[in-house]
């Protein structure tokens, strides 16, 4: 933007505060500096990018259509405008410090500074955060800056993706209803068109870029949506236990966790360990090697069987 | 940057305003410009006023000896309402904050909250609840040690190694208690590997907060964490692992030199690894859904492993 563009944009800026009455686009083309007198279709035309670019830097433009004005009329309605009088108590503006930082170089920083910079240029007082705790977030996924705009604007996205597990990558269309960080990793939330059915997908998992379709404010997004919830575990999972024979001193970790460890016999101690999951639990187990081994019940011994004949037969497919 | 330039402007001259006798060095800092920038920004400031633009319209500015007065920009004394990115990157981060224990049964976290969706454009509250961070419950020592950060005592742990399954006694001066990528850490300095180490705080087994103040050694210093916690060393071995589809969790969940897609969803990773043992205990867990292509000898201590484990089904019948 040059400088005549900016002094201009101000000039506009300042003018539309100021004025109680709406002002007709001929008005304003007298009153703000830098606009064309002579050629009307090149002042339209720039008059129009002007208000844009104001709208996109969140400025609310209200325009007035008087029965009896050939013209629309415009102002900045101060109250839609101004960032209200705020008083942050000590503790609200420690707090506030340690929320700013949350997103040190991921890609809302930015808007944090800018948030926290608009609050100071208010008389706000902020702290920087000072204390023991260190928060943050990251957004390395490349996918994150484009659906969280998508979501914000309420636009339709298409993008690759491969399932869990999954041999193939599907292009998706989806109305992104939210993103969720559910411990440490980001997906979206939303509706599937194609399928059409609510569904959640991780973005790590997308493969390439995110484009949005269609224009903005495309969808509703449905009340009562809880997003949290679709990103968690669909159902209560169901507590079971293992009984888990371990060589004495070794399996340190597992023995913490265990409900109950007994001294066994043949150097063996037995382990009770509760799991939800026997492909999760054999994972575990199959990872302590010759150390640990399932007794039971059958379907995670089977499990770790099978993972252990997997990992011996590497030679073979080699 | 020139496209920031008048939400810069519509903040500095609020600033300015609420900052009477601001010096020219501290609002270049604040606003992230030098001071050559920020002298060029008042300069265009200086230009601009209410419409007739004669010199009683006009904002008045000076910097005369490094202190900066405005005056007669009362039209704009106020900044903008914040912007839907702007609140909702605090108001995310807020209610992130409200899953930690340091701020069960306070109510100061409602309360900033309420007093910036009231800061905020039209519809920010709604957009915003559109992003959510689940943290998972803080695990048990995660309080103690806070408060013993806090303190600036030293801690007594029990800590357990998951690559070599070893619970280890250590003395540890805590310095910041970390969350990064969902997970909490303790960082400190380590008396038994006498240097900072980053602690999962779900790893540690036992914690005793001794009645000695902590004394770091001078290069004790917090490492940045913004890229993640596990930074891999050029001096670990590079190890090459074939993945199938069911294996690919690997290359999500670990930081890989090298990602190659050989088709039908099946990957080829290469990572650096501390050490062997962790390897092969990977290897063990993917079964037979990876496996180890490089080093050989990494490859045939896998398959030896996994053999010894089967004989012990084996014998048992």
């Amino acid at each position: 933007m040059s400088r005549r563009k900016t002094e201009r944009l101000l000039n506009l800026v300042i003018c539309l505060l100021a004025t109680h009455r709406p002002l007709s686009a001929e008005q304003i083309r007298h009153a703000v500096p830098g606009y064309d007198p002579d050629n009307d279709e090149a002042f339209q035309r720039m008059f129009e990018r002007d208000k844009n670019e104001l709208r996109e830097i969140g400025i609310p433009i209200e325009v007035h259509k008087d029965p009896w004005e050939d013209d629309p009329g415009y102002r900045i309605p101060r109250e839609a405008y101004e960032l209200p009088e705020i008083t942050l108590e000590p503790d609200e503006a420690a707090v506030l410090g340690l929320a700013a930082q949350v997103w040190q170089r991921a890609s809302l920083a930015d808007a944090a500074g800018g948030a926290l910079l608009k609050l100071r240029a208010g008389g706000v007082r902020t702290d920087l955060a000072e204390g023991p705790l260190e928060l943050r977030l990251h957004t390395r996924d490349p996918a994150f800056p484009t659906l969280w705009e998508a979501v914000r604007d309420r636009r339709v996205v298409t993008f690759d993706y491969r399932s869990a597990g999954s041999e193939a990558v599907l292009t998706r269309v989806v109305e992104p209803w939210g993103v969720v960080s559910r411990y440490g990793r980001w997906y979206v939330v939303g509706h599937d068109r194609d399928r059409d059915a609510s569904r959640v997908f991780r973005l790590g998992r997308i493969t390439g870029r995110v484009s949005p379709v269609g224009r903005p404010g495309a969808f509703t997004v449905p009340e009562g949506v809880d997003l949290r919830a679709m990103v968690g575990y669909p159902e209560q999972p169901v507590e079971r236990v293992a009984l888990v024979l371990v060589r004495q001193d070794t399996c340190q970790g597992l023995r913490h966790l265990a409900r109950a460890v007994r001294t066994g016999s043949d150097g063996w101690d037995e382990a009770e360990v509760v799991f939800t999951d026997p492909e999760r639990l054999a994972g575990w187990i199959a990872s302590l090697g010759p150390h640990a081994k399932v007794v039971d019940p059958p379907d995670a011994r089977e499990a770790v069987i099978r993972r252990l004949k997997g990992a011996q037969k590497k030679e073979a497919l080699r | 940057m020139s496209s920031d330039r008048l939400p810069r402007l519509l903040a500095l001259v609020p600033y300015l305003m609420s900052h009477p006798g601001a010096e020219v060095a501290e609002v270049a800092r604040l606003f992230g410009l030098s001071e050559k920038q920020l002298i060029d920004d008042l300069q265009l400031v200086w230009m601009c006023g209410l419409p007739g633009h004669t010199p009683g319209d006009l904002i008045d500015v000076s910097w005369d000896g490094g202190e900066i007065l405005i005056d007669n920009a009362d039209t704009i004394a106020r900044p903008l309402k914040l912007g839907v990115d702007e609140a909702s990157a605090l108001l995310v981060a807020l209610r992130m904050l409200d899953e930690l224990p340091e701020f069960q049964g306070r109510d100061v976290l409602g309360r900033v909250i309420a007093k910036l969706e009231q800061a905020a454009a039209e519809g920010t509250a709604t957009i915003s609840s559109q992003v959510h961070v689940e943290l998972g419950a803080a695990p048990d020592a995660h309080a103690v040690i806070t408060d013993a950060t806090r303190r600036r005592r030293r801690l007594s742990l029990r800590y357990y190694v998951p690559g070599r399954d070893e619970i280890t006694p250590r003395e540890v001066d805590p310095l910041r208690v970390v969350l990064v990528d969902g997970r909490h850490y303790l960082e400190g300095w380590c008396y038994r590997a006498e240097a900072m180490r980053m602690f999962r705080i779900d790893r540690i087994v036992e914690v005793e907060v001794l009645d000695v103040p902590v004394d770091p050694p001078a290069e004790a210093e917090p490492m940045d964490v913004a890229e993640g916690v596990f930074r891999p060393s050029d001096r670990d071995e590079l190890v090459e692992l074939e993945l199938t589809p069911a294996g690919r969790w690997v290359a999500e969940y670990y930081p890989c030199e090298e990602v190659t897609e050989l088709g039908e969803g099946r990957l080829r990773v290469t990572l650096r690894a501390r050490d062997q043992s962790w390897v092969v205990r990977l290897a063990l867990r993917l079964g037979d859904s990876g496996q180890v292509v490089s080093p050989a000898s990494l490859a045939d201590q896998v398959a030896a492993t996994a053999e010894e484990a089967l004989a012990n089904y084996a014998a048992a019948g």
